[in-house]
């Protein structure tokens, strides 16, 4: 009779990814079918591409820098392991199981949360989010519905706001001091086990 | 209602403004300001689809919240006791060797006998006699034909059933819809003339009733289909025509959208909403997965298609409406008869890539949201601006 514990099989190092990751096995199978879906031609390893194949991602209008947070600098495919890692950066707070303490901090905690949409600002990975790059993601966002003028506006009222050093940058912690302001800081969640499924039916 | 066995998204449901001001706990939207946050909407929303979206799901089967003792429905079940294999077992036997000889004879004696039928028919001069005969075979077949399928269907609110010289759509999951729909009244058919065996069948059924077959280069030309189309539709006398809209088999959860060519033709429409019950048996055609035949097979070896059929009154195109927000109309009417989400993707993305305009719509509404009020605090700052960086 049919089980699912065959197609764990298939996964490599599969009890490692749920330790480092915190996804229960349910989760890991269902990103593996996932996973495997994606990945048309069946080579093992997902390409741009295979992303831009999704219609949810096609529309958004910074598709293309989430595809690209998926692939390290330099490589062109992503294994199965990397896929799993850049989406345990979503996991809600609240599930982490307890740690035996080698880890220094959970992969999904708020901080590493930040890190990861303040590198989707800093593409050059120099640790800081320059004018230049802000005004790349806003011109991503609005794309032609907003003028030169006011994009640069938009841009230099956010850089006053957040620029503490007067770098004419946004560092890391400065980014992080702007979204600290509220006592109930929303970062986006995702996969809680104990709820359903969008429903609507 | 879907409850996968590892729920992987939550999702929030509000709209993109919503949404935003969830995300932006620093400051509300009603300044009309941008918050460096706003971009955790779009890659919040960007990788939610990653993990699953909307439109790929409605290409595979719906998930059931229990196992139904079908195989081919078990993708997150493991084994649980003896006792549900025994039971198992004894399903695949039944199912098997009971139901399936039964079921393909039916299937055999209900399609020769439509065959035969209306050919025979066919060599009648055209009468009133001709047409009650006509009718008589058709609904015959189709009935020993969902008889071979295990077919139980309720009909609801049969005073809306479609009349002559109407247009019945209704959403499309299976070309089994065909025989469900046809079960209970008499439609002309509207399609491509195929060789085989599906061939055959519809070269017959003409001969006794008009249906609108039409050659592989005459669909390409929609000036030619519509106008055919139309004049079937003015002689009132004809039976109505049967059409789904959404070009293609869709897995039963939601309404895609409606292609607006069957809405400019003219004439009375009638919705019709069909839901299966994913207990008994998928009914939904993976033409990606599975051919023609081997779907039948599965379809007769799946323990019923129960199945929901919704009469809608009738419906006519308002003045000032185009006919995409007519079809639009009809659409939702159908998707809230049948409990069915509605949705605007475009069915034919099961095939081929999102539109640019798509993303123009994005961030059409991502700068009304902050240009709002923009509009006046940036002309301030850009005429007391006086250096340019």
């Amino acid at each position: 009779m049919g089980s699912s514990s065959s197609s764990m099989d298939h996964i490599p190092n599969a009890e490692e990814l749920m330790q480092e990751t915190g996804f229960s096995a349910a989760h890991l199978l269902r990103l593996y079918e996932r996973f495997e879906f994606l990945d048309k031609d069946q080579t093992g390893e997902l390409r741009p591409e295979d992303f831009g194949a999704i219609g949810g991602l096609a529309l958004n209008p910074i598709g293309d820098r989430i595809i690209s947070a998926f692939f390290s600098p330099g490589q062109e495919t992503v294994d199965f392991p990397s896929f799993v890692r850049v989406l345990a950066h979503f996991r809600p707070n609240g599930t982490n199981r307890t740690r035996n303490g080698t880890q220094q901090e959970p992969v999904n905690s708020r901080t590493r949360k930040l890190k990861f949409a303040f590198q989707l600002y800093d593409q050059d990975r120099d640790g800081k989010i320059s004018r230049a790059e802000l005004l790349q993601v806003l011109r991503a966002m609005l794309g032609i519905q907003v003028t030169e003028e006011q994009l640069q506006s938009i841009a230099e009222r956010a850089i006053q706001e957040a620029d503490l050093d007067r770098d004419d940058a946004i560092s890391f912690d400065e980014f992080k001091k702007v979204q600290q302001v509220s006592p109930h800081p929303q970062t986006p969640t995702k996969e809680t086990p104990l709820h359903p499924t969008e429903g609507g039916r | 209602f879907r409850a996968g066995a590892a729920g992987i998204i939550e999702r929030a449901g509000g709209s993109m403004e919503e949404e935003m001001e969830q995300l932006r706990s620093s400051r509300s939207l009603a300044g009309g300001e941008f918050a460096l946050s706003d971009v955790f909407y779009f890659y919040k929303k960007g990788v939610e689809s990653i993990v699953d979206d909307q439109v790929t799901q409605r290409f595979s089967s719906e998930e059931l919240a229990s196992w139904n003792l079908l195989t081919r429905t078990n993708q997150n079940f493991r084994y649980i006791s003896l006792r549900l294999t025994v039971i198992w077992g004894l399903g695949v036997f039944v199912r098997y060797c009971v139901l399936f000889p039964l079921r393909i004879t039916l299937a055999i004696i209900g399609l020769s006998w439509l065959v035969i039928g209306t050919t025979l028919v066919g060599f009648l001069p055209e009468s009133s006699v001709k047409n009650w005969l006509s009718e008589l075979v058709h609904l015959t077949c189709y009935r020993i034909c969902a008889r071979g399928l295990s077919a139980t269907i309720h009909y609801h609110n049969k005073e809306n059933k479609p009349q002559k010289g109407g247009i019945c759509v209704a959403n499309h999951t299976t070309p089994i819809d065909v025989v469900i729909l046809a079960n209970d009244g008499c439609y002309a058919m509207v399609g491509q003339i195929h060789g085989g065996l599906m061939g055959v069948i519809q070269r017959s059924m003409v001969r006794s009733c008009p249906h609108v077959w039409f050659e592989r280069s005459e669909m390409k030309d929609r000036h030619t289909v519509t106008s055919r189309l139309r004049a079937h539709v003015t002689a009132k006398t004809k039976l109505p025509i049967l059409i789904f809209p959404e070009g293609t088999c869709i897995n039963n959860t939601s309404v895609m959208m409606f292609k607006k060519g069957s809405f400019e033709i003219g004439g009375t429409i009638y919705p019709v909403a069909i839901k299966y019950d994913p207990r008994f048996g998928d009914a939904f055609w993976n033409s990606s997965k599975y051919n023609m035949v081997s779907y039948l097979l599965r379809m007769m070896t799946s323990w019923a298609i129960v199945v929901n059929v919704w009469y809608l009154p009738p419906m006519t195109i308002q003045d000032g409406e185009d006919a995409a927000q007519f079809a639009n109309r009809v659409k939702s009417a159908i998707a809230e008869q049948g409990g069915l989400l509605d949705l605007a993707w475009d069915g034919g993305l099961k095939r081929g890539k999102v539109k640019d305009s798509f993303k123009e719509e994005q961030q059409k509404m991502y700068s009304s949201i902050i240009v709002r009020h923009d509009d006046t605090n940036s002309s301030n700052s850009c005429s007391g601006n006086t250096e340019e960086q």
